[in-house]
């Protein structure tokens, strides 16, 4: 609060009341709704329900489809993760360096930003196209028989690649944007210090970059985990099956077409505590880790 | 140790601005060789070609015997202080200290020893294993002249060093900076836009202007003998009186008064006189007339006209003077002359 | 670098021979960015294709490098010929739905974000931390972890397939209100103080001082907030059922179902309505992109 703030009343709450009523009911009844039911057993035809304890938790647990699609989650999100971190480093370091086109370098990458998951995935199913695939006919010239939404596997990769094409942006532009804030001395001083480039980007402009790479790191798991629903949604075809899935899908699928309502909110519960787990991660570290200002 | 020696080097960026014309000097062997000029003068485009930050455009730049246009900055074998410090901030002053000689291969051992030396040169014993973040702007200032001394290079480079540090300290580290130099006899480029820097540190000023060379000279014969109206104005504060005059047979008119001056021009001049060499004189041939008075403490300055011109005077905490008429003389041989349109010295 | 010095020194041959040294570092740099370019750009380019041409010769085969005809016959079918059952949503009006989606969620989230923000900065209030807390903690759980109770909510206010059961839960999260009160805290001390010797009350600070001096951050939310809301899939695909209240990106999934099945899938449509749902997001990046970035990358401290 500023020192010299106002100390009329009646204003103040007038401005935070809209806000407070929204997120109250929106927010915390349905936040504390999906707790409370994740411990209910619903009626299948919605005649009331019965508390069961944390039978929906166990229950989950015990499920080997459940587990299944959880092992997919994490190795989704690592890959999905790590390959648009990657290769958003690699694109952000060369734009930072070149001076002809750096504008139009910078938007031809950044663009897909504003592409929403749906239309990521429906662009997936165009260019993972059975019979004409442009991708498909890629893998089939290396000898990779593509069938996507058939195999398990292919389905899974064009999951991944579709939403590490839909991801690099937003990585893209957090990494520019952190090579930019370092001091054009810095670099300088390290230019006369080390001969080797290399050298000069492990040295001293990764270590730079650090904190960013971590927040991003947290961004990324977050979008893996809920943002790329869209994207499984529509390479799927709304027709799960046999295909791979990420926890978020399942709430929905369980949830919305099984009318499985207290073993969809055990799901959401867990999802929420994952997601708390994360941020209280991320607050831990950013306390430690070094502002170097 | 090296001399430096700039061949028609001339900068242009790719928007066409030409941020240096040719130019061509030497700079000895442990020297100390102050660039001054304005922003955007063109003498940090000078020091970072030197540095090899930036590319020559044309030209030929040498470093001891060897040619170095085409040489990587850390093959350059010099070593740079920046305004900013520069300092590498996620790492401890040991390891900014350390980091240049790493890289070039020095044993452990070697670079245990340099950097003890040098953090025992700056007082920065007690500060090794922070951080530059933890550091006052006057420490951080001296890790980077610890990071530049370690590296025992040919040649020192500063670029404003001393201009985001506080009056006191500023004053400070030009002595501690000058001293080193000394210690070290490294040839150095220094780089300001402040005058008394570049007066009270150099062996030799090179004073610059809208990316040309105005003078080099020693820090007296920038000062007394002014090569521009330029130059004139640019060193000492206050700077030098100049005033529109006319020159006939070795004499210069200037309201309706004659000064002796030796010269051979005719015709209009720009007459420059420094106001310490203006001195209130009840005999004196130069009506001015006082209205406002400056008290500096030791020394005073008046400020007033003689016939239309503005004029600056410097007199010493005795001088008894009021605001009024105080009548002046010029002291023998204090009078420069300028081209009346292209300010060059005549 | 090697190249401007190159053009430069061109022209005077004469007195310094020029040395065009080809930099391969640059070659790489140059070569990793147009792949990098290539890969983002490339299925953009194969949906255009494929939505110039005759759906019949795409059947056949597939994307290739022809561009034919059919861009106007196909972009009518998009914007005015509907799918499903209804005949409500056409592209027209999905494209109404989706800004009406965009522009309500973005401004209503600024203004609410912007007024909470003001109370929990500027006023010496008791519950100022208590306030801030509570709506900070709505940060961590997105929408999506809480999707299947909110729906119920909307559903037993009776605000199903309505414009506000659309974009009103999806306001209830603070990230505008966090931004803009990183922004406040930003904004020098002196100024409340001056205003106040200057006789103005909280009101006109605000409206006088404030919000012009928060002009760049308000465009800057108001582009990250709008490509947020327009982008929405989820939260639309649960609550409008009804098709005259689809959105273009909620409407993706009929469009994929749509190519299922029929003897003659439409791709050009199809493409064309994807297409469609993509510009104006990437419009509105590409053309404020100083704005958006600024936005999206000051929102993380």
């Amino acid at each position: 609060m500023k020192r010299a703030g106002f100390t009329t009343a009646w204003l103040p709450i007038l401005l935070l009341v809209p806000q407070l009523i929204i997120i109250a009911v929106f927010f915390y009844w349905p936040a504390a709704h999906a707790i409370q039911s994740s411990f209910y057993l619903q009626d299948p035809f919605g005649f009331g329900s019965t508390f069961v304890g944390w039978e929906n938790y166990t229950h989950l647990f015990s499920n080997s489809e459940y587990l299944r699609i959880a092992g997919f989650t994490v190795i989704f999100t690592i890959l999905v993760t790590f390959l648009s971190l990657g290769l958003a480093l690699l694109l952000a370091v060369k734009a930072d360096k070149v001076i002809r086109g750096a504008h139009s370098y910078r938007t031809l990458l950044m663009w897909v930003y504003a592409v929403a998951p749906p239309v990521a995935g429906f662009i997936g199913l165009i260019m993972f196209d059975q019979s004409w695939g442009p991708l498909t006919e890629f893998a089939q010239m290396l000898g990779w028989d593509f069938t996507l939404g058939v195999t398990y596997f292919d389905t899974a990769t064009a999951m991944v690649v579709v939403s590490v094409w839909k991801q690099v942006p937003v990585n893209f532009i957090f990494f520019l944007s952190g090579l930019q804030s370092i001091p054009k001395s810095v670099r300088e001083a390290a230019l006369i210090d080390n001969r080797s480039a290399s050298g000069r980007f492990w040295d001293v402009t990764f270590p730079l970059l650090a904190p960013t790479a971590f927040f991003l790191l947290i961004i990324n798991i977050t979008y893996s985990l809920f943002d790329t629903f869209g994207v499984v949604d529509t390479l799927v075809k709304g027709e799960p099956g046999n295909n791979p899935m990420t926890l978020v899908y399942k709430v929905y699928v369980d949830g919305f077409r099984g009318n499985d309502l207290g073993g969809s909110s055990a799901q959401s519960v867990i999802l929420m505590v994952l997601v708390l787990a994360l941020t209280v991660f991320q607050f831990r570290m950013v306390e430690r880790r070094i502002h170097y200002t | 140790m090296a001399q430096v020696t700039l061949s028609g080097i001339r900068k242009v960026y790719p928007n066409g601005f030409q941020a240096l014309t040719t130019t061509s000097f030497d700079i000895p062997d442990g020297e100390f060789t102050v660039l001054v000029g304005p922003s955007g003068c063109g003498k940090s485009t000078l020091l970072r070609m030197v540095a090899g930050l930036e590319d020559i455009t044309e030209g030929e730049l040498r470093i001891g015997d060897r040619v170095v246009n085409d040489v990587d900055p850390a093959d350059r074998d010099i070593a740079m202080v920046f305004q900013n410090y520069a300092l590498y901030p996620h790492m401890t002053v040991r390891k900014n200290i350390a980091y240049g000689l790493k890289n070039r291969g020095t044993s452990a051992e070697d670079i245990a020893k340099k950097v003890a030396q040098a953090s025992d040169m700056l007082g920065l014993d007690d500060y090794l294993d922070r951080k530059p973040s933890q550091l006052s702007g006057g420490q951080r200032q001296r890790v980077a002249m610890g990071r530049a001394i370690v590296r025992d290079p040919a040649l020192f480079l500063f670029d404003e060093p001393l201009s985001n540090l506080d009056a006191k300290l500023r004053n400070q580290m030009r002595i501690e900076i000058k001293a080193l130099q000394r210690r070290l006899g490294v040839t150095s480029i220094y780089v300001t836009h402040d005058q008394v820097e570049a007066m009270t540190m150099a062996d030799r000023i090179i004073v610059m202007n809208g990316g040309k060379v105005e003078q080099i000279g020693t820090p007296a014969e920038v000062y007394h003998a002014p090569a521009s109206t330029f130059v004139a104005s640019f060193m000492g504060a206050p700077p030098m009186n100049l005033v529109p005059a006319h020159a006939v047979a070795g004499m210069v008119r200037f309201a309706k008064t004659s000064l002796a001056v030796e010269t051979h021009t005719d015709g209009p001049v720009t007459m420059g006189i420094r106001p310490e060499d203006l001195i209130p004189d009840t005999s004196g041939p130069l009506p001015f007339d006082v209205q406002i008075i400056e008290e500096l403490g030791a020394h005073r300055l008046l400020h007033g006209v003689v016939g239309d011109e503005k004029l600056t005077v410097h007199v010493g905490k005795d001088t008894d003077v009021g605001t009024g008429p105080v009548p002046l003389s010029v002291k023998p041989g204090a009078i420069s002359l300028f081209h009346h349109e292209t300010g060059t010295r005549l | 670098m090697s190249d401007i010095s190159a053009d430069t020194l061109a022209t005077d041959r004469s007195s310094a021979p020029p040395k065009r040294r080809i930099k391969w570092s640059t070659v790489v740099d140059h070569s990793v960015l147009i792949v990098g370019s290539l890969f983002m750009l490339l299925p953009l380019v194969v949906l255009i294709q494929m939505s110039s041409v005759p759906d019949v010769e795409v059947i056949k085969t597939g994307p290739s490098l022809q561009i034919g005809d059919q861009l106007d016959d196909n972009f009518n079918k998009a914007m005015f010929q509907a799918s499903g059952f209804s005949g409500e949503n056409t592209g027209t009006s999905m494209l109404i739905n989706s800004f009406i989606l965009g522009i309500g969620f973005a401004v209503g989230k600024i203004i609410i974000g912007m007024m909470a923000a003001y109370a929990i900065v500027y006023f010496r209030l008791r519950f100022a931390t208590l306030a801030f807390w509570i709506i900070f903690t709505t940060l961590l759980l997105p929408l999506e972890v809480r999707i299947l109770p909110s729906y119920e909510v909307v559903q037993s206010l009776g605000m199903l397939n309505t414009y506000q059961g659309l974009i009103v839960p999806l306001i209830a999260s603070a990230t505008a209100t966090f931004f803009f009160r990183q922004f406040f805290r930003s904004v020098p001390e002196e100024l409340v103080e001056a205003a106040r010797i200057d006789g103005a009350g909280p009101v006109k600070f605000f409206i006088d001082i404030l919000v012009p001096l928060s002009q760049t951050m308000i465009a800057a939310m108001f582009i990250i907030m709008f490509v947020f809301g327009w982008n929405q899939y989820l939260w639309p695909t649960m609550i409008t059922t009804d098709e005259d209240m689809f959105t273009l990106v909620r409407g993706i999934k009929q469009i994929t179902q749509d190519l299922e099945g029929t003897n003659i899938p439409e791709y050009g449509r199809a493409n064309l309505l994807a297409i469609i749902a993509i510009i104006p997001p990437v419009f509105v990046v590409i053309f404020f992109q100083s704005w958006f970035v600024k936005g999206l990358t000051e929102s993380d401290k």
